[in-house]
């Protein structure tokens, strides 16, 4: 069945006698036993919960696993696969991560003696050198946020496994939709759901999804132990906007694509990175790993008080940190969301403090670089030379 | 931040249900699960005293499909049923009497049978595709014009704007029921329609997940005597639901357009099977309609129907063999569903009345979901085949999908 079809059609409530279109939310904490001793397929809903299943099984069988597994926030699932370590064993994380898992990487985990070390996963010869015998997880993101860097996921994946280490991949700026992990070699898919699996900015959760089962028991007791799995209303958000998935990053996908373009040629802005151009070194390699650019890409502009202008002049850009929603929203990654970067890991990184991300939404395109346009307009024309009290509160 | 309409709708239907003042800057208009509402000083309120009335997110729906509309905040219900009942309870009183189209949905029929004839309100259902038989149906009693168009479920249309004439003549009010097309595909207010009347349970929300209606007008006076309505009998939509329908909305316009392109093709590939004697899709060249629909819709929506060869048994036998589309009641979600509309939607209309109007026993309605279309037509493929044992070339479906007008 193609993509469209099984976003759609999937058994969404199994056994249930009434046969709804949509799965029932069961919002209970406890299942009653028949007998004293004898448990149903659900007891207690930290455990396991028939809406999470429907959700965590559908998201399994998107990414090409055997078995997925809901969280309440792409941190806790992040945060429960690092539970997969022991200490002393140590982490190869690539440079440019999401600023949280920097923070839980080194912040957290170094407190339970596990340590994580960065490099260039784009150089991945370099990236090999920084292996050693302790190295137990390397762990990437693809195309990587915010810098918009395309990591080759089968030749990390390989240099894992003759490691004996695992390889764990943030697909969440692609989605089952445009990328598969597991398929390229990979251990271990993380999203954070909040993103284009929900893609409404209206529930936050996590997904890990493995094919290997001994990997998967590992994660199930994890999950029940440690107490983080998503509830059930919030499971039947992820499914109900999940239908929606392919409609949503096509054109959302298509907008980006017109947006890198215009900022391409525009005079004001330095550089673009949008695995969409043809010019982007990791363009072809996306091509190869990937069934598109996705909507989120980011752009300098030379000044880091131009850039922050051209963001508060945005109208239809929701200034806000997340990404991968129908709404495009705006933001400046080096003080929104990778404040949390440690210095030493901001230095490496090199996040230019000009950096303007844009994740782009299901507006029309014409507004969308309509609003960008006065945006920039506005923003070049310096605060002074308005000079009234009205114009420094429009920044 | 307030927008005007000079937005496209793709855009309108994210930030149209923006509220101006959501305290805490949240992306996302929250749910007020609340009955009631606190007072500052006694008798003095933020807008809103009793969620039977008001309430701030049923507002913000009624918000984004008056910017879908083109009107002022719609005025929304719990259901379809409870919008149109507003609608007549709003505008006729014992004595009156309203025009409806032949072809129209059930329940609508069945509340002038049921409930309406009985409190003194008569009605005639006449073919509204033709604007002669509609003048000679108005009397000097006749307040109001009801048509669906597309008409539910053998997709008969009606001209709206000469609809719009004939209302003006008369001094009756013109009101559509725009549910198998939206505002995004098909615009009654701007074809000179008064009211535009929507079941927001099928594509405006698009996910099988609730239900609701709603009613958009230009006339504040109108608009206030739905509410008025809507609070004393305790119609008015709750707020989760409204929050549900509100996130559905903000895909509204790319699902129509893929709702279009799977319906314009699978109704090509239904043409073209020997098993088929007709199918009833505006798209189609053979649809005596076309050039009405491709004048006033901007696309031909997701809906279709059709008859096979044989009779009435075979129909069913060839909803039960389909394994991908759903028998269900309902349309426009994401889930392609497949509907029997003489046992099911349109059962409370007499079977001769049915006959007349050509929702034969053997009519099956399709409402086309997004799954691929090559999908869909597998599926229908191997039903028809399995009963009819016919073997047909497999489907030539892709994903160059023919244009819809517009």
């Amino acid at each position: 069945m193609n993509f469209a079809s099984r976003l759609v059609s999937f058994n969404v409530a199994p056994g249930d006698p009434f046969r709804p279109m949509a799965t029932p939310i069961y919002q209970t904490a406890t299942f009653e036993q028949a007998e004293a001793t004898a448990f149903g397929p659900y007891d207690y809903s930290r455990s396991g919960n028939p809406t999470r299943t429907v959700l965590e099984d559908q998201i399994a069988a998107l990414e090409n696993g055997t078995r997925g597994f809901c969280f309440s926030s792409g941190m806790a699932a992040i945060s429960t696969i690092t539970r997969l370590l022991r200490t002393g064993d140590e982490i190869l994380a690539d440079s440019d991560l999401y600023g949280g898992t920097c923070r839980l990487f080194t912040c957290v985990l170094e407190r339970t003696g596990i340590t994580a070390r960065y490099a260039d996963a784009c150089d991945w010869e370099a990236f090999a050198r920084q292996i050693n015998e302790r190295t137990r997880l390397l762990y990437l993101e693809s195309p990587t946020n915010p810098l918009l860097r395309v990591v080759d996921i089968r030749r990390i994946a390989e240099l894992a496994h003759t490691n004996g280490a695992l390889l764990a991949v943030d697909s969440s700026a692609m989605s089952p939709y445009l990328q598969n992990p597991l398929d390229l070699g990979a251990d271990i898919v993380l999203h954070s759901a909040t993103k284009y699996l929900c893609g409404h900015s209206d529930v936050t959760g996590g997904v890990v999804v493995v094919k290997d089962q001994e990997l998967a028991k590992q994660i199930y007791f994890l999950q029940n132990a440690e107490g983080n799995a998503l509830g059930p209303f919030d499971a039947f958000l992820f499914l109900r906007g999940l239908k929606t998935l392919k409609l949503r990053l096509d054109c959302q996908q298509k907008n980006a694509q017109a947006i890198a373009e215009f900022l391409v040629a525009y005079p004001q802005v330095t550089s673009v990175n949008y695995p969409g151009l043809t010019t982007h070194p990791g363009h072809l390699l996306q091509r190869k790993q990937a069934r598109g650019a996705g909507a989120v890409l980011s752009f300098t502009t030379g000044s880091s008080e131009l850039s922050r202008r051209i963001v508060e002049a945005t109208r239809m850009f929701n200034i806000c940190v997340s990404f991968g929603s129908i709404n495009s929203t705006i933001s400046l990654p080096g003080s929104m969301s990778h404040a949390s970067v440690p210095p030493e890991v901001g230095v490496l990184r090199d996040l230019p403090s000009d950096l303007v991300r844009i994740s782009v939404g299901i507006e029309d395109a014409g507004d969308l670089i309509g609003d960008l346009e006065q945006a920039f307009a506005s923003a070049a024309v310096p605060a002074e030379t308005i000079g009234t009290e009205d114009a420094a509160e429009v920044g | 931040m307030s927008y005007d309409c000079n937005f496209q709708l793709s855009t309108l239907a994210i930030h149209g249900g923006r509220a101006p003042d959501a305290h805490a800057e949240a992306v996302v208009f929250p749910i007020f699960q609340t009955a009631t509402f606190g007072q500052q000083e006694v008798g003095i309120t933020k807008g809103h005293s009793y969620s039977r009335v008001s309430n701030p997110t049923v507002e913000a729906l009624e918000h984004a499909i008056g910017a879908l509309e083109g009107t002022p905040p719609a005025v929304c219900f719990r259901t379809g049923m409870a919008a149109v009942t507003a609608l007549f309870l709003a505008t006729l009183k014992a004595g009156d009497h309203a025009i409806i189209s032949d072809v129209i949905y059930g329940g609508t029929v069945r509340l002038f049978a049921e409930i309406l004839n009985g409190l003194g309100v008569s009605h005639s259902s006449v073919d509204t595709s033709d604007a002669g038989v509609v003048e000679r149906a108005v009397t000097p009693q006749t307040r109001i014009l009801l048509v669906e168009t597309p008409g539910n479920p053998t997709m008969k249309l009606t001209d709206i704007a000469a609809m719009a004439a004939i209302a003006r003549q008369y001094n009756i009010l013109l009101a559509v029921d725009n549910t198998f097309l939206t505002p995004v595909l098909q615009r009654p207010i701007d074809l000179g329609a008064d009211v535009s009347v929507l079941s927001t349970t099928k594509y405006i929300e698009g996910h099988n997940s609730t239900v609701g209606g709603s009613l958009a007008c230009h006339d504040e006076t109108l608009l206030e005597r739905f509410r008025l309505i809507r609070k004393t009998v305790g119609a008015i939509q709750a707020p989760l639901d409204a929050w549900l329908t509100l996130r559905g909305l903000k895909t509204l316009p790319v699902r129509m357009k893929v709702h279009s392109e799977g319906a314009a093709t699978i109704a090509a590939w239904l043409e073209a099977h020997p098993a088929v004697a007709k199918v009833y899709y505006p798209g189609l060249d053979s649809f005596p309609q076309k050039a009405l629909a491709e004048r006033q819709q901007r696309a031909f929506g997701g809906m279709l129907s059709f008859e096979l060869n044989s009779g009435p048994a075979q129909a069913f036998d060839v909803m039960n063999e389909l394994k991908l589309w759903i028998r269900a009641e309902s349309l426009g979600g994401v889930e392609s569903l497949v509907t029997h509309p003489a046992t099911a939607t349109h059962a409370d209309i007499p079977a001769e009345t049915r006959q007349r109007l050509g929702i034969s026993d053997g009519l099956i309605r399709l409402s086309v979901g997004l799954e691929a279309a090559e999908d869909l037509i597998a599926d229908l493929q191997q039903a028809l085949d399995t009963v009819f044992g016919t073997r047909t070339e497999r489907g030539t479906a892709d994903h160059e999908f023919c244009q819809p007008a517009g």
